[in-house]
């Protein structure tokens, strides 16, 4: 019992990181209709901005916080400038291209120019554990759950209670008549493209203390990230965060009970079960096709 | 297609069938593999550029294929019967897959076959009673053609060329009948397509077999050629080499993937000095291309001409 409610609190701490590189693909989906094949490498980024600003003398904290600027500059600004801007007239298909190419492109240059090793990464929690009864929990584990649960709430908070959030939603939701509303959807989506990177840094500074900083770190993590926002229902932020806690928690308990080795197929049989029996995802709503 | 294509087409097939006589053994090799990868992603081009869905597994078929002739070709099964049966496997394992994906839109058949792709190799590399693990399956012998021998590099060539001729004439024959113009339908109208009658789920989950299948043909050459299979090749990254490898050359143009596979199979061997920044190169090349020329390398020529119209 007791390593069952162990691997169910760590299941969930994974989860929520999952959960965070999820909201941000979904919200670029809802606002802007991308697609981010680069999802995994927006995070592998910030982790090595981290380790970088933490080389040139910066303590954890302004490391991490340097590394969400540059991530707004670069994964943000930068991203949505250079590559989505130009090809979102072009459709869907060529951008998703384009994002599986920056995919490789962002890959093999840190492998080529910087490492091939995996490298350390300091824990921003203290090392250790608790014990309630006969269950062990970490600190690292609470320390993830209560950063990303801040994180995922004051987004919540921010699109739900701000005028600017709300703004954001109506973008997400119908971006003609938000147009005609007086929103200004180019700012709003430009939003969107800095929530992600910031959401994609926060994962950054969770997941890579046990993932460690590698150039294909983002694979495993934008995978999860893909998987978690289609079970979870791509139109609706609150899915994303199920889907990920859902994948998390059962691939701890797959990968216990049943085989380590296949751990990593269990998003996908999720997936397909999803997509057999409820196509828009747990919480999502059928989408109709406009002619 | 006009006279002076046919001719030119004529002699490339024939200078491609020439030249291994004037290489060295590794040359001869190399053109193989590229007629290896060739059937793939001229399978993966009707997926992609013809039924116009994303599939990110074309590498895990190529491996059903491979593996599956390892085994059979070492229990000493005739080519005959090794071949059918790996495209027909794939050709059922793509209808499973593909159908709960291609229910809904939304590009989920990439995401499915992103899984599938992981999912088989993670049983490929675990499962190694009868895959070998990490280790894999070595000493595959090359099968023989009535007796005769394709031990040595040339004759396995031309066994390969020969193969993946006729591969192309197939798919040609394919797209030209009545039920592959179905699939430009699609691709180019959905909507108008249902339409007119055309079952929009049927064919896109016909053409996505069928490109598995070519895959699974593909596998069971690439067994023969290397004689030692491991997970490896296999991994997602080369399915989505695969995919790229389509789009770079053109898709939904017959040749896209001749020029395709010559960027991804061939062209890294001659810049081998670049070591691991050629797929760096490759992948912002990627991005840039989609910028300014998302129809392939193979519309510079109808952009030319349009320009040339336009002034």
């Amino acid at each position: 019992m007791g390593d069952l409610i162990q691997l169910i609190v760590s299941g969930i701490a994974t989860g929520a990181i999952y959960a965070l590189a999820a909201l941000g693909f979904t919200l670029l989906w809802q606002a802007a209709g991308v697609i981010n094949f680069s999802q995994g490498e927006f995070v592998m980024l910030p982790a090595f901005a981290i380790l970088l600003f933490i080389a040139l003398g910066a303590p954890l904290w302004l490391a991490f916080l340097l590394a969400c600027v540059a991530a707004m500059l670069v994964l943000g600004i930068g991203f949505k400038w250079v590559i989505v801007d130009p090809l979102i007239r072009h459709g869907v298909i060529p951008l998703v291209i384009a994002t599986l190419g920056l995919s490789i492109g962002l890959k093999s240059t840190l492998k080529a120019g910087y490492s091939a090793e995996a490298h350390p990464f300091p824990s921003p929690f203290p090392g250790g554990q608790f014990s309630i009864a006969d269950v062990n929990i970490s600190y690292a584990d609470i320390g993830t759950l209560v950063v990303a649960g801040f994180v995922v709430i004051s987004l919540q908070l921010f699109l739900n209670r701000t005028v600017t959030g709300r703004a954001m939603q109506a973008v997400a939701q119908n971006t003609d008549a938000a147009k005609v509303l007086g929103i200004d959807v180019k700012r709003m989506v430009l939003y969107t493209f800095l929530i992600n990177a910031v959401l994609a840094a926060v994962a950054a500074l969770l997941v890579t203390p046990t993932y460690l900083a590698k150039f294909d770190m983002g694979d495993a993590i934008g995978q999860k990230a893909f998987f978690a926002a289609i079970i979870g229902g791509f139109n609706q932020t609150r899915g994303a965060l199920l889907g990920g806690v859902l994948i998390g928690v059962l691939e701890n308990l797959v990968g216990f009970y049943v085989s380590p080795a296949y751990k990593e197929g269990v998003a996908l049989i999720l997936f397909l079960v999803v997509i057999v029996f409820r196509p828009e995802g747990l919480l999502g709503r059928a989408e109709e096709r406009k002619v | 297609m006009n006279r002076t294509r046919t001719f030119g087409l004529v002699a490339a097939l024939i200078a491609f069938a020439v030249l291994p006589n004037f290489l060295k053994s590794y040359g001869v090799y190399l053109m193989t593999l590229f007629c290896v990868y060739l059937m793939a992603i001229f399978g993966l081009n009707l997926t992609v550029g013809y039924a116009g869905q994303m599939s990110l597994g074309q590498a895990a078929f190529l491996g059903i294929g491979a593996y599956q002739a390892a085994i059979f070709l070492k229990l000493g099964w005739p080519i005959f019967i090794v071949l059918p049966v790996a495209g027909i496997v794939c050709f059922i394992v793509g209808l499973i897959l593909g159908f709960p994906a291609l229910r809904v839109q939304h590009h989920y058949l990439a995401f499915a076959t992103l899984g599938f792709n992981i999912l088989v190799y993670l049983v490929m590399r675990n499962e190694e009673k009868v895959t070998g693990g990490t280790f894999g399956i070595p000493g595959i012998p090359r099968p023989s053609l009535f007796g005769y021998s394709l031990d040595g590099a040339l004759p396995f060539f031309y066994f390969t060329f020969l193969s993946v001729v006729v591969l192309a004439l197939f798919l040609w024959w394919l797209l030209r009948s009545p039920w592959g113009r179905a699939f430009a339908a699609l691709r180019d109208n959905p909507m108008r397509a249902t339409s007119l009658g055309i079952n929009i789920t049927a064919y896109t989950l016909l053409a996505f077999a069928i490109g598995a299948a070519c895959a699974g043909v593909g596998g069971v050459y690439y067994a023969a050629l290397v004689q030692f299979i491991e997970p490896a090749p296999f991994h997602f990254s080369a399915s989505l080499t695969m995919l790229l490898a389509v789009i770079v050359g053109g898709s939904g143009r017959f040749f896209g993937p001749v020029l395709g596979t010559i960027i991804v199979v061939l062209l890294p061997e001659w810049l081998r000095f670049m070591q691991n920044w050629y797929l760096a190169v490759f992948g912002f090349a990627v991005v840039a291309l989609m910028i300014w020329l998302p129809g392939g390398l193979l519309s510079i020529p109808e952009r030319l001409r349009w320009k040339g119209a336009a002034k």
